[in-house]
């Protein structure tokens, strides 16, 4: 504990006193009303709000795969979702540029096949940030959704359809419902991890998705303007925080994933 | 074999149309999952210096590359060095931590307990920059041991989570059936207790180990120019597009299936120590 103390609080409290550095608040003056950096704040938001809803559309039917499959495939599928999970992240980020390059192989697979004409621009912008985060932060929404899927009732569902209920009466009115705190930690675990992410936007993005994480680095690394940097940091902190406390008031369960 | 005509066997008969739709949809999924590491494979026996595939002829020219060149090899190995010291350090402190939070009875329990989550909830780049600015000062950036403790910082959230789950499901009697037979506290946690949690303890440093190995960030502000693994592979990626980091990626993605696939064996079929 002493060891978190000293490496862990002291380091982040001393850089949010660099905020307010001189008993001013002009930093946060700066990151809060100034177009351009409120811009990047919206942004890294809506990204992570993109991120957070593709990652549910594709996580709750392999989730509901991994809990409801016959014998062999829960296992197949889980080490489909662990095994990228568990690879670093410099390394998918990598294969995403062999895919989705100007001569990737997508765009060489689209050509051939006469369905577009020009290559298509998937790296170094939106696109690309989009589907490198999704890839990454799938298995946080899969896994939430996954536990709670396996200890839901069954017998539940088998009632409703003893009752004539139709499938998808079933599914909005008992199934759903019953698997929504997973589904509600995962969209937060996601949301929350999305709007600090670095590596992706710093790679896939090429410069042209700047989110608050790439921000604060160049407010480090290239501007060396750390009142600034560490007034982004705390408005980052907070909006992580706020989303997490929130989390925690609906349930009282814990965030952990594993 | 056997497995697939078992699962045939067995309800068939719920099989509907949506079932069809579900599989499917998971089949793209799974590969959307899969592909950024399936394609590393062909172009790390690429012989051509740019990105072509499919690959114009094949050869080991760039694993022969990354063994070659000093830069790689040493990052390689700082990176080991980081890994391993950062495995003891957090699977110690973790451990403590677990023991003290799930047995100990204190004032602010579980304000301790929220604190040591921290980590795994605040964005990486905060901490980063927090311990930049900290150590800059202290002029440390460079040291490998800085990156260790920041590492372990982030790895110790880990270790507490799995460690604490097991310590919460042990039963504290066996411990104190050894203590009444005459050995001392420390030596019962370290004969008995320690011995029936292994095979969290293995999980633990394996999380422990793989976080540490692949983190980039804080190793990229506190390694200054000495590189980790990860910092390489970022600048190598930023710079120019060199098939060596796809054969550093293939090596990359054996040794994680490796560890994943002791892991499975030791950590979760070990039968409690006698």
């Amino acid at each position: 504990m002493a060891f978190l103390l000293a490496f862990y609080l002291v380091p982040v409290g001393l850089l949010l006193l660099q905020s307010v550095e001189g008993g001013s608040l002009a930093a946060y003056d700066k990151a809060l009303t100034d177009g351009l950096y409120v811009g990047v704040l919206l942004d890294t938001m809506l990204i992570a709000a993109y991120v957070s809803i593709v990652c549910l559309l594709l996580g709750y039917p392999v989730a509901y795969f991994l809990a409801a499959a016959p014998a062999p495939w829960p296992t197949v599928g889980i080490i489909f979702v662990l095994l990228p999970f568990w690879t670093s992240i410099l390394v998918r980020t990598y294969g995403w540029m062999i895919l989705l390059g100007r001569n990737g192989i997508i765009n060489r697979l689209l050509l051939e096949s006469g369905l577009i004409s020009a290559p298509f621009p998937l790296l170094n912008n939106m696109t690309g940030v989009l589907i490198g985060m999704v890839h990454v932060l799938l298995p946080y929404m899969v896994f939430p959704i996954y536990a709670v899927m396996r200890r839901v009732d069954t017998g539940l569902v088998s009632a409703a359809e003893g009752l004539g209920a139709p499938g998808w009466q079933i599914f909005r009115r008992v199934y759903f419902p019953l698997t929504l705190p997973g589904v509600l930690a995962g969209v937060t675990l996601v949301y929350i991890l999305s709007i600090g992410f670095f590596i992706t936007p710093a790679l896939l993005g090429g410069g042209k998705v700047i989110m608050i994480a790439v921000l604060i680095e160049m407010q480090v690394r290239q501007f060396l303007n750390w009142s600034f940097a560490a007034a982004l940091s705390a408005v980052l902190l907070a909006a992580t925080l706020l989303v997490y406390l929130v989390l925690r008031r609906l349930f009282r369960s814990d965030l952990q994933w594993s | 074999m056997e497995l697939n005509a078992a699962s045939r066997g067995r309800r068939r008969s719920r099989m509907r149309p949506w079932h069809i739709g579900l599989y499917a949809w998971c089949g793209l999924v799974f590969l959307f999952l899969m592909a950024p590491l399936i394609v590393v494979f062909p172009i790390s026996f690429s012989s051509s210096a740019y990105l072509q595939f499919p690959p114009p002829g094949w050869s080991l020219r760039w694993y022969a590359a990354y063994i070659d060149d000093f830069a790689w090899i040493d990052a390689t190995i700082r990176s080991l060095k980081v890994a391993m010291a950062t495995t003891a350090l957090s699977t110690i402190l973790g451990t403590m931590l677990a023991f003290s939070i799930v047995r100990g009875r204190f004032f602010g329990k579980s304000t301790f307990n929220q604190i040591s989550m921290l980590p795994l909830i605040v964005p990486v780049i905060i901490y980063s920059i927090a311990v930049y600015g900290l150590f800059a000062q202290l002029r440390l950036i460079g040291n490998w041991q800085v990156i260790v403790l920041g590492h372990t910082v982030h790895a110790i959230p880990f270790v507490l989570i799995v460690v604490g789950a097991a310590l919460r499901t042990y039963d504290v009697n066996y411990e104190l059936a050894a203590m009444s037979l005459g050995a001392s506290r420390l030596r019962a946690i370290w004969r008995v207790t320690l011995p029936q949690i292994r095979p969290a303890l293995v999980s633990a440093m394996f999380l422990a180990f793989i976080s540490s190995f692949d983190e980039l960030v804080v190793a990229m502000f506190l390694g200054g120019s000495n590189m980790t693994l990860p910092k390489k592979m970022f600048d190598n990626i930023i710079n120019a597009i060199d098939p060596t980091i796809a054969a550093v990626s293939v090596l990359q993605i054996i040794l994680v299936t490796g560890i994943l696939i002791v892991v499975s064996k030791i950590g979760a079929g070990a039968s409690p120590a006698a």
